[in-house]
């Protein structure tokens, strides 16, 4: 065995800001091709430990960086992400590679198209660098449920960088990526951003098609950008929202200036601080951090006022019905006929069926089906189903009576910081419970922000939580924006 | 939702809706997990939810039932023809085909 002496400060490194970098190539004096090869250089020197990234696509990304370069030199108008290396959780479908969302049953798939999130980064100029990894269709709080290994946290790379878009959040914590694109169901872009110390963005349900994300619950799933700055973070959602008529469920409402509107003061702004998400199972050193995040505001101008959100410690058993039931219809797609894996060993049409999936999918996968299937199933569905959707709207008419009195809540993003690869593989349910501050505001729909507020004592990022109303990303943005400026000073 | 605990024919009969097929060392692991976690969400039964409508989609949250559109995404689209991907680049990813079709084993067995 040999020993490999890692240092983490060659691994966790700040991108350059995007203002930054969109006038050096403005300007000419960065190309867009050099800069896509200095990320392709530190992908290969750090991605064989981190193991963030599962393909590359270098030659589309040089092409676009080739067309920028062109484009700057001629001194045309540049669009707003023009050169910027951004790179994309694999469960959003992109030409050119592969897309298998972490899942054995989608190995060397080729989708046909872009998901729209893709396309919208490609024509503002985006240089796309590859796909990242992340739990298997998106389900797990750790990224140790892919099928191409886990994604260790440049934090520590003993410790994990959350999930399931753990490649996403490590990939901007150690600068291989200027900004990625996650998906947020349950917490999946909140807690490994906090977990790898960066900013992510849960936009509200409707602000960003979901078309071409491969489906895990589509009520829940969200499509959100990762980055080092609130700004920045602010900027790539502007580019991606939108209506699209791809996604019926996406939102017909105009687009703010998010980034403008981050730079508002937050003077005056009430937050609401709701006692649940401080109780038992808080880590002291995430509270701490949390708390002094909470000062920074109040400090800024806020009105820091106490709210209750009484049904709080019911979302996580509301969501592991919903989120269950949802995935066991949406997976039904793999059954080895269209695309994916199809058992060698099939002699029948049900045993293709029945052989393919059981090969294709990992553990945790054929758990969450099964549960979602049981709790569809007849003579259950009263009892789990439709319980776990009238809880639903009892907890999201909760932070709609919230909102009518404050204009954003805090909380901590998760109960503990980054813990240790393997320390919960065997329990689900204690993993399930890594989502306990997040999945409510997926339940109801609402968007958030999560920042970093603090470390714990052993260096340890912790992330703010600062959620939104429905469309209410711009007072989330700012407020966010306010508790990353008290941590620089 | 009572302390209802699933069987391993239960394991198995779910396994059979989901078209999985559970070896023999599966089987008992996913008895205990879905009984824990059927444990664990039977605390909803602490809540009274008589007459609370279920709520399916985050639409119906913001439009209120409303068939208009209010922007919220709960409009239906319109019911026209579009071009759809094209087939021989789908036909690509799949295991099996004729170029047309998907090809699969015999559906109807004589």
């Amino acid at each position: 065995m040999t020993e490999t002496i890692v240092s983490t400060e060659t691994l966790v490194e700040k991108p350059a800001t995007l203002a930054s970098l969109r006038a050096g190539i403005v300007s000419g004096t960065t190309k867009a091709t050099d800069l896509a090869e200095s990320y392709y250089a530190r992908i290969a020197a750090h991605n064989p430990l981190l193991n963030v990234y599962l393909s590359l696509t270098r030659e589309q990304a040089l092409e676009q960086a080739g067309a920028i370069d062109a484009a700057a030199a001629r001194g045309d108008a540049l669009p707003p992400l023009a050169g910027i290396p951004i790179a994309i959780k694999d469960v959003l479908v992109m030409q050119g590679t592969t897309a298998t969302a972490g899942s054995a049953i989608l190995k060397g798939y080729e989708p046909p198209y872009d998901a729209t999130s893709v396309a919208k980064l490609k024509a503002a100029g985006a240089v796309l660098l590859g796909k990242l990894n992340c739990d298997e269709f998106a389900m797990g709080s750790s990224n140790e449920n892919s099928a191409y290994g886990p994604v260790r946290n440049p934090v520590d790379p003993e410790r994990v960088p959350g999930g399931s878009s753990g490649g996403s959040a490590a990939a901007v914590a150690a600068n291989l990526a200027v900004a990625t694109l996650g998906t947020d169901t349950g917490g999946s872009i909140r807690q490994p951003a906090s977990f790898c110390g960066v900013v992510g963005v849960l936009p509200t349900y409707g602000r960003v098609s979901r078309y071409g994300l491969i489906a895990f619950a589509s009520s829940l799933d969200r499509v959100g950008p990762f980055a080092a700055n609130v700004r920045d973070a602010a900027e790539v959602l502007g580019v991606i929202a939108g209506a699209d008529r791809n996604d019926a469920t996406s939102s017909q409402l105009p687009v703010p200036d998010y980034a403008a509107e981050s730079d508002k003061d937050v003077k005056g702004l009430r937050i609401g601080i709701p006692a649940e998400y401080f109780a038992e199972g808080l880590d002291p050193e995430v509270r701490a951090a949390v708390e002094s995040g909470i000062e920074v505001l109040r400090n800024a101008g806020c009105e820091i006022k106490p709210i209750s959100l009484k049904h709080t410690g019911y979302a996580i058993p509301v969501y592991y019905l919903v989120a269950t039931a949802e995935a066991s219809a949406n997976l039904a797609r793999f059954d080895g006929v269209r695309y994916g894996h199809r058992s060698a060993k099939a002699t029948n049409l049900s045993s293709m069926y029945r052989l393919s999936r059981e090969e294709g999918f990992g553990a945790e996968v054929k758990r969450r089906i099964l549960l979602g299937t049981y709790a569809l199933s007849a003579g259950y569905y009263d009892a789990y189903y439709k319980k776990a959707q009238q809880v639903r709207r009892v907890l999201a008419e909760e932070f709609m009576t919230a909102f009518g009195e404050v204009d954003a809540i805090v909380t901590p993003t998760a109960p503990t910081a980054a813990f240790k690869l393997g320390e919960k593989t065997d329990d689900p349910l204690a993993m399930y419970l890594a989502d306990i501050y997040t999945v409510t505001a997926s339940l109801a729909g609402i968007c958030g922000v999560t920042v970093p507020c603090g470390t714990t004592s052993g260096g340890l990022p912790v992330g703010m939580q600062v959620l939104g109303p429905h469309f209410g990303e711009s007072t989330a943005f700012r407020v966010a924006r306010a508790v990353e400026a008290g941590q620089s000073s | 939702m009572s302390a209802n605990v699933v069987s391993i024919e239960e394991v198995e009969r779910v396994a059979e809706l989901a078209n999985l097929d559970l070896d023999a060392e599966e089987k008992p692991r996913m008895q205990r997990d879905l009984n824990a976690i059927l444990g664990y969400v039977a605390q909803l039964n602490e809540l009274d939810t008589s007459g609370i409508e279920p709520m399916a989609q985050v639409s119906d949250l913001l439009d209120l039932g409303s068939a208009a559109d209010l922007g919220h995404g709960a409009a239906l689209r319109v019911d026209g023809l579009r071009p759809s991907l094209d087939r021989a680049r789908v036909m690509e990813e799949a295991p099996e085909t004729d170029g047309a079709f998907f090809k699969t084993p015999k559906v109807i067995e004589r």
